[in-house]
Order: structure tokens, then C-alpha cells, then sequence
């Protein structure tokens, strides 16, 4: 590899600034849209100048958000390969945290789609997702451990070439001050998994190029998303792509969403969300 | 609401030997004269611990590195939801999707392993007497059963509460509660991803037997729930045995 020095200037402090300064001009395939109106790309319907959060998570890369009640969240994967980890907390009460086994215990259901909540170990709907235009999801595997990913890849460190999901995690979660004790299991966007009916798990994959998933948050959320490959990726290389994020304001699911009744059960949900925001006045 | 479940009324318990008057609503229960069967350790080496979890009720013990848990379905499909930690630093834990992920299936049988939020085996199933057992039905808990059953049943007692109650004697708490095992519970997925909690497949005197790996600490919750067939509506007994293939001495029982 050639020398990064070979680009720079920065033999006095003046020459230093001046060289750091011009660096600002530059972009990145992956990075944050400050302010988020000025996304290079903007969903379909939605007003660029609301936007709260626009970003291109870099494969192997991860971010974070503290994002308020009603906010909607859109995932895109434009080349087929991203693999989106989320975990979502109460932003409130962070001992309030996303719970796989009653995501789909409740529901009924294990693989997620339109309509599906987001549900925590307290009786509540977190977030509830909104439109899904891949289908292929997964709630059973998580994301990667240090330990998985060694014996795959050959290297989890975080500095390395093929970090695992869970060292992501842990740095996302750091920045909210939550541990490895706060991390629950997983869900996964993009990459789907089904169940056969002896229990194996069958890698699914991409549903494609230029899908996206959008969610709405229930309650305020802390946010993590960590975007590398999935744990049943078959491929020997760690290969995945940029993901997308976006956010804008918008309503939790209340009355009169035909979503707020779709089922008895995540009826009772939305009830319990409303009962607590309303008791903190949120 | 048209119907109410339950009215306040009195009932009498027998409790430490005495007759107890109470308008504690009666829940889920023990069904007098229902058959059990204690049935032996599935796994050699001397006996280090014996105990009987009762109806309803939260468990704890430490387990040495070697040792092998048997866990008796005494009345037959009676939930043991469990949990399981690295004995020495619980931050590790057991971790459903690291388990799923590595072994490529979703049921537990016998040679699954229960590996960490790290990845890292804590127990290995050595011994199964029924067909699968299940791993993704989560726990139950007042605030699910909101969800699940409806607000009348937010009083009942739930696993979450056992765990709760159960984590604090070992300094644990909300955080340390992650998505755990239920031995002898069914929870089949369909193929269209359809899943559910339906009739088990245990019997009384079934057993599992689950070696440690590492010292570990156990918890579980002989699960109350009285709203779907996880323990057959019926809450029978647990027996909990401990083998040592080396040792002659009790484990460090919490
Ligand atoms: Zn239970």
C-alpha cells in the first residue's frame, strides 16, 4: 500500500490545519449526512428537510441514535448484502429492552414482515415495523460472537478486517453507557432464515438489491444497529454491504391506525405503550 | 368486560403445618392426586444434591465444572424455564442465538450445546428423554400475559417474577434476564414461520441431564403460568439432581 503521507502537507502547524481543514470537502461511501437534510438520497415521500438521521453504515460498521417517540426508522440495503443487527431499548428505562422470544411469541409468528411489533420484556411494543419490502429477516440466530466469528474468519477484533457483531454492540452500547450485561439477543434485517421441520435452520439470504424496512418507534428508543454478515452466511469471505439509514419525526401507532388493532394481542400492546407514555407525559 | 375470571373470596392453604386463611386469588396450582413419578438421576457419579422444586416456585445452584444437572419432569410437562451464567463472571450468559446459530437448528436435543452471549460452551445436553426441547419460547411473565391473555391476567405470577426474585439472591437483576431454555416445553415452528406454546410431549419422570462446562450458576423457574398448556395447567414438581462423577462433597448449592 502506498503511504497516506504521500497526500499530505504538514511540516508546521499552519500547513497542518490547512491540510485538515481541506479534508472536510471530502466524502465517503459510508458516513453521516450532517445535517441529515443533505442525504445524497432521500425515501420516496418523505420531506428531505425533516429529516433527523441520514447515514450509510459502512459494512463491518455500526451506529446509534437516540430517536423520540413516533419516529419513523427506514433500513435500506441498495446492493442485497447488508445485514442490519438492531437492538432496541426504552430510552427511558433502558433496563426496558427489545425481547426476541416474546417478538415472536406473541405474535405467533417468527419471521417478521409489515406489521410485525418490536416487543420488550415488559409487555410493551417498542417499535412495530412498518413496511418491509424483502421479507427475508431472521430472529432466531443474532448476530456474531468474537468466538463464532474467529473460528469463520480468522479475526474478530474490532480493528480488524472482519469484526464480529457483538464487539460492534458492545461499542454502541458503551456510548449510551450500557454493557454486555444490557445486550439482549438480536434481530437481523436483510438476511433471512427459515425454520425446517426437524428445527435446521436454512440460510435464506437476500431477498435482492433495493430493499428497505421501515419502523416506527413506539416509545423514545435508544437504537443499535450493527451491519455485518450474518451468523449462517455461507460464504468463506466476510462480504457485506452498506446500509442505510434514515429517520424522520412522525406518530406512534395510536387509535385509529388499522395497525392499532391488527391482532388482540398487539392491540393490548400498543395499549400498554400508550399507558406508560401517557403516564410520563410523553 | 363481559365476565369477570375470579371473585374475591377465601381459600385455606396448608403452610408450614398450619391452616392458612387467604384472599390471595388462587392461581395456577397443583392438582391433588395427580401421578408422579421421581424418577433417578440420568447421568453416573455420586448424587451431591438432591432437591425438590416446588409448584410455582424459583431455583438456584451453583454447578462445579464436570458436574452433570438432571432435571426430573416429576409430573410431566412441567415447564423448567432455566437460565445459566458463567458461575465466576455473569456478565457471560446463556445466549439463545449464539446456541441456534452454531448448532443450526432451533430445538434442543442431546448433544446440543448452550454456549454464551461469548460464544463459549456453558452446558452440554448429555441426556434427553424426550423428543426436542425448547429454547425460543421465551418466559412468561404478568406484563406478557397482558399481551398474550388479556389485563385480567396481570396478577397472576409469571417465570419473569421467579427469575426476578431469584437473580436478586445472586446479585442480579432486569439487565442480567435474557431469552432462556424451557425443558419440556413444546414450541414448534411451522413452515410459514407460524409458532406457539401447544401440548407436550413429556410425560412424568422424563428427564434431561445438562453437564457444566464451566462453573456455572443455575436458575430456574418451575413455571406458574395457568393460561396455556406449558405446564399442562397442571404445576407439578420439579426434582433437581446434581451428580459428580469425581467428588463425594456437596457443590457450592446457592
Ligand atoms: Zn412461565
Amino acid at each position: 500500500m502506498t503511504s497516506i503521507a504521500d497526500d499530505h502537507q504538514t511540516d508546521s502547524v499552519l500547513a497542518a490545519r490547512a491540510d485538515a481543514r481541506a479534508q472536510a470537502e471530502r466524502t465517503s461511501e459510508y458516513m453521516p449526512y450532517r445535517p441529515a437534510s443533505s442525504s445524497p438520497v432521500v425515501p420516496e415521500g418523505v420531506d428531505r428537510d425533516a429529516l433527523v438521521w441520514a447515514e450509510t453504515v459502512a459494512p463491518g460498521g455500526y451506529t446509534h441514535k437516540v430517536i423520540a417517540r413516533g419516529t419513523r426508522l427506514r433500513l435500506d440495503d441498495p446492493t442485497g448484502s447488508a445485514c442490519a443487527h438492531v437492538v432496541v431499548f426504552n430510552a427511558l428505562e433502558t433496563n426496558e429492552r427489545l425481547n426476541v422470544a416474546d417478538t415472536i411469541k406473541i405474535p405467533w409468528q417468527a419471521y417478521l414482515g409489515a406489521g410485525h411489533p418490536l416487543l420488550s420484556g415488559d409487555g410493551r411494543a417498542l417499535a412495530t415495523i412498518t413496511a418491509d419490502t424483502s421479507g427475508h429477516h431472521d430472529t432466531f440466530c443474532g448476530t456474531s460472537s468474537d468466538e463464532s466469528t474467529t473460528a469463520k474468519y480468522g479475526s474478530a477484533a474490532p480493528e480488524g478486517p472482519s469484526p464480529s457483531g457483538r464487539s460492534r454492540f458492545l461499542l454502541a452500547a458503551a456510548k449510551h453507557g450500557l454493557t454486555g450485561r444490557d445486550l439482549p439477543p438480536s434481530v437481523s434485517f436483510f438476511q433471512g432464515v427459515r425454520v425446517e421441520p426437524d428445527g435446521a435452520l436454512t440460510f435464506l439470504g437476500s431477498a435482492g438489491a433495493g430493499t428497505h424496512v421501515e419502523l416506527v418507534a413506539e416509545l423514545p428508543l435508544i437504537v443499535l444497529i450493527v451491519n455485518v454478515p450474518h451468523p449462517l452466511d455461507p460464504a468463506d469471505d466476510y462480504l457485506v454491504g452498506p446500509l442505510t439509514v434514515h429517520a424522520w419525526p412522525g406518530e406512534p401507532t395510536l387509535p385509529g391506525d388499522p395497525q392499532f388493532t391488527a391482532t388482540p394481542e398487539v392491540n393490548r400492546a400498543y395499549l400498554n405503550s400508550i399507558d406508560y407514555a401517557e403516564a410520563r407525559a410523553l | 368486560m363481559s365476565t369477570t375470571t375470579s371473585t374475591t373470596s377465601t381459600t385455606t392453604h396448608t403452610v408450614a403445618g398450619h391452616a392458612l386463611r387467604t384472599t390471595v386469588p388462587v392461581g395456577a396450582h397443583y392438582v391433588e392426586g395427580s401421578p408422579l413419578e421421581n424418577a433417578g438421576p440420568l447421568a453416573s457419579g455420586t448424587v451431591v444434591l438432591d432437591e425438590t422444586v416446588a409448584p410455582l416456585a424459583p431455583w438456584s445452584a451453583r454447578l462445579l465444572a464436570g458436574q452433570t444437572l438432571t432435571i426430573v419432569d416429576v409430573g410431566g410437562n412441567q415447564s423448567a424455564d432455566f437460565l445459566v451464567y458463567n458461575a465466576h463472571d455473569t456478565d457471560e450468559r446463556y445466549s439463545v442465538p449464539d446456541t441456534l446459530a452454531w448448532q443450526g437448528n432451533a430445538y434442543l436435543r442431546e448433544g446440543s450445546v448452550l454456549r454464551s452471549n461469548l460464544g463459549r460452551p456453558l452446558m452440554t445436553v448429555t441426556g434427553n428423554e424426550i423428543d426436542r426441547q425448547d429454547t425460543i419460547g421465551g418466559a412468561c411473565s404478568k406484563e406478557s400475559n397482558t399481551l398474550r391473555y388479556g389485563f385480567h391476567t396481570e396478577h397472576q405470577h409469571g417465570c419473569r417474577e421467579n427469575f426476578l426474585a431469584e437473580a436478586a439472591r445472586h446479585g442480579l437483576g432486569a439487565r442480567d434476564l435474557v431469552s432462556n431454555i424451557n425443558w419440556f416445553m413444546n414450541v414448534p415452528v411451522e413452515p410459514d414461520g407460524a409458532l406457539g406454546i401447544v401440548d407436550g410431549m413429556s410425560a412424568p419422570g422424563k428427564r434431561v441431564a445438562i453437564r457444566a462446562e464451566m462453573d456455572v450458576l443455575v436458575i430456574v423457574s418451575n413455571c406458574p403460568q395457568m393460561n396455556n398448556p406449558c405446564n399442562d395447567f397442571n404445576c407439578t414438581p420439579l426434582r433437581m439432581l446434581v451428580t459428580d462423577p469425581l467428588r463425594e462433597t456437596g457443590p457450592d448449592n446457592a
